[in-house]
């Protein structure tokens, strides 16, 4: 041991980061040791996203100094990362899935022969070179499509190990992984601590964190709120950090009385789920719960018509709703906000107005002509409802947050005045002020006589939010469940149907 | 909706607006500043350009493009392309020219002219939407297989017919205008209705910015699909009519390469190739850009050969300023830049 401890790795002091209105980071200090993983936790737009990128040199930063092994060093561009050493694994895989295995962990720096032709043989060689290095089997000459998500990844870090990262972003990267390529991964990561690799470590799911990190610092709205070392906190500590507040009031609201049936579900089946049976009232909010894959999107896409139907009836207050398409679902009543914003719900470059108008604009025509200020006036006052600025009103919808982007799409129902809205992760990727304002709509919306159909991966959310909740496993309803009257523990049983280290409580046990 | 839901949520998120935004103001009147410049320019430099029958004939010479480009622009908007109009020009020339001469009446045959051209845009269409293929394969084989069709009917010879009932519809005048030119901005009247003023137009740019979302939102994409390309088709084929009234026959080689004068005055128009983005009126301003481009520049005695190279460097230029108020950091690919300098 030195008297003096050597410099961190890597060290970020002050760092800030602004977009637009938004100070994504603000002032924000992080360290990490060599042989260490230091994992990173904060809600969606905490700055995890924005540090990595700045890292990665994928964004500037504004102000602030980084440094690694004790000098400032100046990241601006993806290259700069590389040659320092560091490395990122994105959540979505920066690899050609139509090229070989070989071929992908070459990119950037093939081999050639002396002809300045490809060194195929080279290239073969050092690809399995590089697989043997973090221990994995594969056939360098296989297509990396053909490989399981889990194993394109492990493809993507064996190439950060062999371009000597020394510093080392995961984000996220056991959310598309099943349990066994999760444990291979954890043993590669410890091998590569072991080595001594820094590893910052993105996660939302807290007994993995437990499991691997060293250290773990909170990020909210931008700011440094902690840093410590596992063995000094505990989950519900890095909650409270997470969030600003204990859980429970995020989610509270005065108790709602259900009317009369709404949707009515009855052996519904297809797009590989189902069959399922089940009901929502007016006034009532009901969460549909289970693991990714479980077919909780599925029967929302089934009851939209978005997806075609095998067998089954759908009646909305009564009435057969057969669907061949999206537009007969909206016309009998339904909305839904799909899950994915971006890709699903919002039309990026076009106004606000445009995007909250676009499923009603057949109430504002007369003789095949629009009416644009009733329109634009019916939307503002969408708008104002939802405390989305008027001013926003002809900005495109790209320029708003990820929680106003949200509250677009809604805006969108309830201009529509849909009976039934089906959300399908109505919180993802918004800030907590957001979410918040969110669950009140939802509330709002229950009080106001409308069934709401939530899907969300979520567990306190969809606990806290509904009145019942409809757990799924393997394309069906396992159990119904009082939200009241259950636990995160208990939902988590049925849906993944296997006993955890404890028995399940049954219902009516108290949180 | 009752009083229940009023007013929720506390945060407002502040929306700065720029003090000036060069996309907005291009958006809005770049391509009218290029246009003016142009014109004055042309007053200037080029001998009678100035003179109302010179732009009377300004006016004529790109009807033709300006009505094919006015399909385009709804096809482009929905985030397609359609390659085969200069084809769909022979075909319903040369049959609007065939029913002519068999003795069909003049209106009966223009419109016989535009079914043929709608009924190309259908099949476009319905091959894009429903089976699936790419707009761009789909046309360049139908671009293909009906200039075939235009030469198997003709036997490759024009077929020449002076006494062609419809030939004012390309030379006429109404009211001291030629007939192509009001006809242009009927066309024009239509698009402009169509996009702006119904919801027929909101489902146009809905299924350009995001087909998947559009269709969440309750619009019927391949129906949306196929109706521009229908609506192209029979632009299109109105455009092989008037051309054949002008030459007063069927040329089975009518109409070859229009298809990219109409692709360029869309792009110069403003409107993205991605679709979701763009403006009936810049489309037709696009085609005024081109057609004072050319009429001038053949005003300054500049040779043919010339003029091309003027051309395409105008619409590389325009295409330019697009892009370049597009630009942000998405256009960096983090698959290449993440790698090592290479090694030696």
């Amino acid at each position: 041991m030195t008297p003096s401890p050597p410099p961190p790795l890597l060290r970020l002091e002050q760092v800030s980061k602004r977009f637009g209105p938004t100070l994504a980071l603000n002032n924000v200090d992080f360290d990490l040791h060599a042989g260490e993983v230091h994992a990173l936790m904060g809600e969606n737009g905490a700055g995890k996203s924005t540090l990595m990128k700045i890292l990665a040199g994928n964004q500037p930063r504004d102000t602030g100094r980084i440094l690694m092994d004790g000098k400032e060093i100046d990241i601006r561009s993806p290259r700069d990362a590389s040659a320092h050493g560091i490395a990122i694994i994105h959540q979505e895989l920066n690899t050609v899935p139509d090229m070989t295995i070989a071929e992908n962990l070459a990119l950037g720096h093939e081999p050639l022969t002396r002809f300045g032709t490809l060194d195929r043989r080279a290239l073969g060689r050092q690809a399995s070179e590089k697989l043997a290095r973090i221990g994995a089997d594969i056939d360098p000459q296989r297509r990396l499509g053909s490989l399981s998500i889990g194993m394109q990844q492990m493809v993507e870090i064996a190439r950060a190990v062999s371009e000597n990262a020394r510093v080392l972003v995961l984000d996220e990267p056991t959310a598309a992984l099943s349990r066994a390529e999760a444990q291979q991964l954890y043993q590669l990561i410890d091998q590569m601590r072991a080595s001594g690799v820094g590893l910052i470590y993105i996660s939302h799911r807290m007994e993995e964190v437990w499991q691997l990190a060293d250290r773990i610092t909170v990020f909210r709205d931008g700011a440094h709120i902690g840093t410590a070392r596992m063995q000094d906190i505990t989950p519900p500590d890095v909650v409270r950090m997470m969030v600003g507040r204990a859980m429970g009031d995020l989610y509270d609201h005065p108790p709602r009385t259900a009317g009369e049936v709404v949707l009515d579900v009855e052996g519904l089946a297809g797009n590989g789920v189902g069959p399922v049976s089940f009901t929502v009232r007016a006034g009532e909010v009901v969460a549909m719960s289970g693991l990714i894959g479980s077919g909780r999107t599925e029967v929302g896409r089934l009851i939209f018509g978005s997806d075609p139907r095998e067998v089954g009836t759908v009646r909305i207050d009564g009435r057969p709703s057969m669907p061949s398409d999206c537009v007969d679902a909206i016309s009998d009543g339904i909305g839904m906000v799909p899950e994915n914003r971006k890709e699903q719900g919002l039309f990026l470059g076009h106004s606000v107005e445009d995007n909250i108008a676009i499923s009603s604009l057949d109430r504002y025509v007369t003789a095949g002509v629009l009416h644009s200020s009733t329109i634009h006036a019916a939307v503002a006052e969408e708008m104002a409802r939802l405390r989305l600025r008027a001013n926003a009103i002809d900005l495109p919808v790209k320029s708003l947050s990820g929680g106003n982007q949200q509250k677009a799409v809604l805006a969108r129902w309830l201009l529509r005045d849909s009976r039934l809205l089906i959300l399908d992760e109505p919180t993802r990727g918004v800030d907590i002020g957001a979410k918040r304002e969110i669950y009140e709509m939802i509330d709002a919306l229950a009080r106001a006589g409308k069934a709401i159909l939530m899907i969300s991966s979520d567990l306190p959310e969809a606990i806290g939010v509904s009145d019942r909740l409809l757990v799924m496993r393997g394309g069906r309803i396992v159990c119904e469940l009082v939200s009241d009257a259950t636990s995160e523990e208990e939902v988590m049983f049925h849906a993944t149907g296997t006993a955890g280290d404890r028995a399940p409580q049954g219902h009516g046990d108290p949180q | 909706m009752t009083k229940d839901t009023e007013n929720l949520g506390r945060a407002v998120e502040p929306v700065r607006r720029e003090p000036f935004d060069f996309a907005r103001w291009w958006d809005r009147v770049g391509i009218l500043v290029v246009l003016a410049a142009l014109v004055v320019f042309m007053a200037v430099f080029a001998p009678n350009f100035a003179r109302i029958d010179n732009l009377l004939n300004i006016a004529r010479s790109i009807s033709v493009n300006a009505i094919l480009a006015a399909g385009m622009t709804f096809v482009i908007l929905t985030g397609g392309i359609d390659l085969s109009v200069g084809s769909i020009i022979a075909v319903s020339g040369v049959v609007a020219v065939i029913a002519a001469i068999a003795g069909v009446p003049a209106p009966a045959a223009v419109i016989l002219g535009m079914v043929v051209g709608a009924a190309c845009g259908l099949a476009n269409g319905a091959l894009s939407a429903y089976m699936g293929l790419a707009p761009f394969i789909v046309t360049l084989g139908t671009m293909t297989f009906l200039r075939g069709l235009a030469y198997t009917i003709t036997a490759g010879q024009p077929i020449v017919s002076s006494a062609l009932n419809f030939r004012d519809i390309g030379n006429g005048y109404f009211a001291g205008i030629p007939v192509p030119v009001i006809v242009m901005a009927i066309v024009y009247l239509v698009a402009w209705f169509l996009l702006e003023r119904t919801r027929y137009g909101r489902h146009v740019y809905a299924v350009g910015g995001n087909p998947e979302a559009a269709k969440l939102a309750g619009v019927r994409v391949k129906r949306i699909i196929t109706s521009v390309y229908l609506f192209a088709g029979a632009c299109a084929g109105l455009a092989g009519v008037i051309f054949a009234a002008r030459v007063v026959s069927a040329q089975p080689t009518a109409g070859t390469g229009y298809e990219l004068d109409a692709i360029a005055a869309v792009v110069l128009g403003g409107t993205a190739l991605a679709g979701g983005r763009g403006r009936i009126v810049g489309t037709l301003i696009g085609s005024v850009i081109l057609g004072v481009l050319s009429t001038g520049l053949i005003l300054m005695n500049v040779p043919f050969f010339t003029q091309l190279l003027i051309k395409g460097v105008v619409i590389i230029l325009a295409v330019a300023i697009d892009s370049l108020k597009q630009r942000t950091f998405s256009f960096r690919l983090p698959l290449f830049s993440r790698s090592a300098p290479p090694r030696s």
